[in-house]
């Protein structure tokens, strides 16, 4: 049998199974659901800081959290993230699954060969991904999978609006040509 | 500042196989995200499915023999609605959700390097704008830190039993459907890579 850590790809359902096992570990060692993006929130609240320190006193976001008892720190999440990252390299490594381009295919067919103009779609649409997450309090780890699994309201909703809205987006950047080309 | 180092190593080790799990599971691709949402790729609904229904078995064992507590977003409507909105259209011009675009920097791709330098501006903006934007997420009501079975009045185990009993169906029809037209599944790209 091929050894799974050289695997280019494992099965979804057995990624997703490993997941969900990973979340029992979090709750129980940590108490803590998985989520990406308040750590995102955090370390730039801790830069601002960093860069104009009055601004503890004058954005009300500093006292607000500290009151809710989520003053911004370097915390579980924050090294989660930094594991992700470490994880993927390990992952990817092993296996090889490296070296994909740029432009993405799909993307070079649709919008054509300037790296500048998919790099700077990449930067505003993680902008405004990230902003729209902290809006909402959380992403597809926080909401998706980590809300949706607790059956929270707000993360039902959250990801239904949020992957139909992505849906109708991409239908509308690729159309059925576009879809051709996945 | 810093969690205790037993959690910040808990939160590492946690993230390492979060971030193997999601490379292994091919959602820090580009064309796989915008496959799904083009109909073309089903991964990441088949790895989201599968994570939610064995999740919240687990979870709600757990909450119930009161060894781990809910952790329930609140589900103030402007904030979520707005914040799904701005979301989705992120995600789908990006090709990567957070968590997904972290582990494709650790795949090496550029494209998601230079978008987690957006999501750093993105959340610098939010902060930034705090005091603008919470009265905003509130404009529509807060129902508060809710869930599907407060909200019914009904037991979690119900909805826990209906999750696992969609998910054991709907892979099931997974598996008939590939047995019955075994040239879908060979054509795509994950199952040819998978017995390499």
């Amino acid at each position: 049998m091929a050894n799974p850590f050289t695997m280019k790809s494992w099965s979804p359902y057995i990624a997703g199974a490993g997941i969900g096992l990973l979340s029992w570990f979090a709750f129980a060692t940590a108490d803590h659901p998985i989520g990406v993006t308040t750590a995102f929130e955090h370390s730039a609240a801790l830069a601002e800081k960093a860069v104009v320190p009055q601004v503890e006193q004058t954005n009300d976001y500093f006292a607000n959290k500290k009151t809710e008892g989520k003053p911004p720190k370097i915390s579980w999440e924050w090294m989660l993230v930094v594991g992700v990252f470490i994880g993927a390299i390990i992952s990817s490594t092993l296996s090889g699954d490296r070296g994909a381009p740029v432009i993405p295919p799909l993307w070079r067919a649709r919008f054509g060969d300037s790296a500048l103009v998919r790099l700077a779609f990449a930067f505003g649409a993680g902008a405004l991904m990230m902003f729209g997450a902290r809006l909402a309090q959380g992403c597809t780890s926080g909401h998706g999978i980590s809300g949706t699994l607790q059956l929270a309201v707000s993360s039902w909703v959250f990801i239904l609006v949020a992957f139909g809205v992505a849906t109708a987006t991409a239908w509308a950047m690729y159309g059925k040509e576009g879809a051709r080309h996945v | 500042m810093f969690d205790s180092p037993e959690k910040l190593a808990l939160g590492l080790v946690t993230g390492i196989v979060f971030g193997f799990l999601l490379q292994k599971g091919r959602v820090a691709k580009f064309e796989v995200i915008v496959g799904q949402f083009l109909f073309k790729d089903w991964t990441v609904v088949k790895m989201m499915g599968t994570a939610v229904v064995v999740g919240a078995v687990g979870v709600y064992a757990l909450v119930t023999a009161d060894m781990a507590s809910l952790h329930i977003r609140p589900a103030l409507w402007a904030g979520v609605l707005l914040g799904a909105v701005c979301f989705g259209i992120g995600m789908a011009v990006f090709g990567y959700c957070p968590g997904t675009s972290i582990a494709a920097c650790g795949e090496g791709r550029r494209d998601a390097m230079v978008g987690v330098l957006g999501m750093f501006a993105g959340a610098s903006l939010y902060v930034a704008l705090y005091e603008q934007i919470a009265p905003l997420t509130k404009s529509l009501g807060d129902w508060g830190k809710v869930t599907l079975p407060d909200v019914t009045g009904t037991s979690p185990w119900l909805w826990v039993t209906l999750l696992v009993a969609g998910g054991a169906a709907a892979l099931l029809f997974d598996l008939v459907m590939r047995r019955g037209t075994p040239t879908i599944s060979t054509g795509k790209p994950h199952r040819a890579s998978a017995h390499q």
